[in-house]
């Protein structure tokens, strides 16, 4: 929990990762990708404060005690959820595995939530391990890396058939919530890794399914922006966004806020630190002190008020969750006007999640 | 960046080359490669050959826009007079060694990623030019028309109003540039307002045709500043 000036914030870091990059986890051959890819990640870290930048060897895998530290201690969270991601073609034991975040889930009871993965190429074998993943650890979410390279593959699409067969079988297994990776860093040759419109169609057709496009889309905002206005249960993950521009780039940082609270609105957006990317605690800190700047070019975009910001920092993502929030951290009934009031209830069977 | 200029010939054909290299763009940023400063370096050696050193922000920067790059390098840096060859090599990236083999031999995007350790391609890449050169008319046209709505341009004015009646500005001569390489009429007489396909927008589309023209203009904006600051992080700029 975060406290300023008298409120409270419940903090759900709804995208973050334990990873190990470090060279002894590099696959054989394909050493180069497992560098450049950290690199990536690392270059991006240099989009946040100065005094938060770490040395690569350091970068490349944290340990236990520093996440738990950066994490609750010092980053105001009170439950992190785990977005694994696995890149096996380039790291032996996989990049974040939903093993390596559930030895964490399971010694920390109460601080983690693990969602787990699939991916359609992987076809009845990776359909087994998903489903003894979502059983092992009672994952409610999942996420999904259709850039990631596969045998020869370079990318898939939501809506290749295979894919949908997974989001069937998904919903039945009682995930709620699929976190789609449309953003940066790597690209399947020539299909674009950031067209969202696979998106779309899964998210009509998925009815029971949330969507939440982690890093918005970025490059593409706009595409995204005009496809999550029409969809109800497509929500905007702001991982990168606060990370990669409200420090480094204030003024566009607040362009993309303003962009996002005017297509898909406040009650649809949810904050997620990118772990260890960039530690929560100046990224928390730092969205509870932002306003939208005073200047002409921003008056027409939405202003984002205390309540607001309390839930895209937890309450939005505690709702797709099913977390339980200490009363004292809620928004008043009367205070809370949300702008449409259909989106957030869109999925109602949140049973499962509570249980 | 090094700059080799050993005789007056070679000098004023380096010049040659950096001017040249301004005319080629990132796609996705609508801002061009030098002020990008996505060459690394661009020298001319005694032989005459033209040699240019391209880098990115990342090393899985998108393929298909380096590809372009790259080719449309070799190709504004051919027509420099003065030199015997021209040589263009993209660095530290995952595709370097296909694009920079296929471009060098001229090939298009698919018979160079044929075969190559990172993937094939299905398409080449007239479609995916063509379709951010849009975006980028579509960036391009709030950056001229904003103002004049803060000036308080009524949507009914808009509609009527020509490219001749815009006041200058930057902006304008280069949402001009995108309409002609889009095929669409860029002349003083022609509508101010226009879609992709060249279309007059009428009063009803106007409102959130200007809308998304706007979040296009951020998007570019908010990618531009992701991508210098990787650039800045990795190469110690």
């Amino acid at each position: 929990m975060y406290e300023k000036d008298g409120e409270k914030y419940f903090i759900v870091d709804s995208h973050m990762h334990f990873w190990d990059a470090s060279p002894e986890n590099w696959v054989e051959g394909a050493e180069q990708y497992a560098k450049g890819w950290i690199e990536c990640f690392h270059a991006y870290q240099g989009l946040g404060p100065a005094e938060t930048h770490q040395p690569i060897e350091e970068f490349q895998k944290v340990s236990e005690e520093q996440l738990m530290r950066e994490e609750f201690e010092e980053g105001h969270v009170d439950v992190a959820i785990f977005q694994s991601t696995y890149l096996r073609e380039w790291y032996k034991k996989g990049f974040n595995t939903t093993e390596q975040n559930g030895y964490l889930a399971e010694k920390y009871p109460g601080k983690f939530i693990v969602n787990t993965r699939f991916d359609p190429r992987d076809g009845d074998a990776g359909m087994r391990e998903f489903e003894e993943n979502v059983r092992k650890y009672g994952s409610i979410g999942a996420k999904l890396y259709t850039a990631e390279w596969n045998g020869d593959s370079r990318g898939y699409k939501l809506t290749d058939p295979e894919a949908y067969r997974f989001l069937e079988r998904a919903q039945e297994l009682g995930i709620k919530n699929v976190h789609v990776h449309k953003g940066p860093t790597i690209w399947p040759l020539d299909k674009d890794a950031f067209d969202v419109s696979d998106v779309d169609h899964a998210a009509t057709d998925f009815q029971g399914l949330n969507f939440i496009v982690e890093h918005v889309g970025l490059p593409r905002i706009e595409d995204f922006c005009f496809m999550a206005t029409q969809e109800p249960n497509v929500y905007a993950g702001l991982s990168v966004v606060v990370g990669g521009l409200m420090h480094a780039r204030p003024r566009f940082f607040a362009k993309v806020m303003g962009e996002l609270l005017f297509w898909v609105g406040e009650d649809k957006m949810t904050f997620g630190s990118d772990y260890n990317i960039w530690e929560p605690k100046w990224q928390v800190e730092g969205l509870v002190d932002w306003t939208m700047p005073e200047s002409d070019e921003f008056a027409d975009y939405p202003r984002l008020g205390v309540d607001g910001k309390k839930k895209i920092l937890g309450l939005n993502a505690a709702k797709l969750y099913g977390i339980e929030v200490p009363a004292e951290c809620q928004i008043s009934p009367e205070s809370s006007a949300p702008a449409s009031p259909d989106d957030a209830e869109l999925v109602e069977d949140r049973s499962v999640a509570q249980a | 960046m090094t700059v080799t200029s050993d005789t007056p010939s070679t000098a004023s054909a380096v010049d040659g080359v950096w001017e040249a290299l301004r005319t080629v763009r990132d796609p996705e940023l609508d801002t061009d490669v030098v002020s990008l400063d996505f060459v690394a370096s661009a020298s001319v050696s005694d032989d005459g050959v033209a040699h240019v050193r391209l880098r990115l922000p990342t090393y899985f920067c998108a393929p298909n826009f380096a590809f372009l790059m790259v080719a449309d390098a070799w190709d504004a840096v051919s027509q420099v007079p003065g030199l015997t060859d021209v040589d263009v090599e993209l660095l530290d990236h995952f595709a370097s060694e296909a694009i920079n083999s296929g471009v060098a031999a001229r090939a298009g995007f698919v018979s160079s990623m044929a075969g190559s350790a990172v993937g094939e391609a299905v398409d080449e890449l007239h479609d995916l030019r063509r379709s951010f050169t849009e975006r980028a008319m579509l960036a391009g046209t709030d950056l001229v028309v904003r103002p004049l709505v803060r000036a308080g341009t009524t949507p009914e004015a808009l509609v009527t109003m020509t490219l001749g009646d815009a006041p200058p500005s930057d902006d304008l001569p280069r949402l001009r540039a995108r309409r002609r390489e889009l095929g669409i009429p860029a002349g003083d007489d022609a509508p101010l307002v226009v879609d992709a396909v060249g279309r007059a927008v009428g009063i009803d589309d106007l409102p959130l045709h200007l809308r998304k023209a706007r979040s296009y203009q951020v998007g570019v904006d908010a990618n531009t500043s992701i991508c210098r600051g990787q650039l800045a992080a990795r190469y110690g700029l």
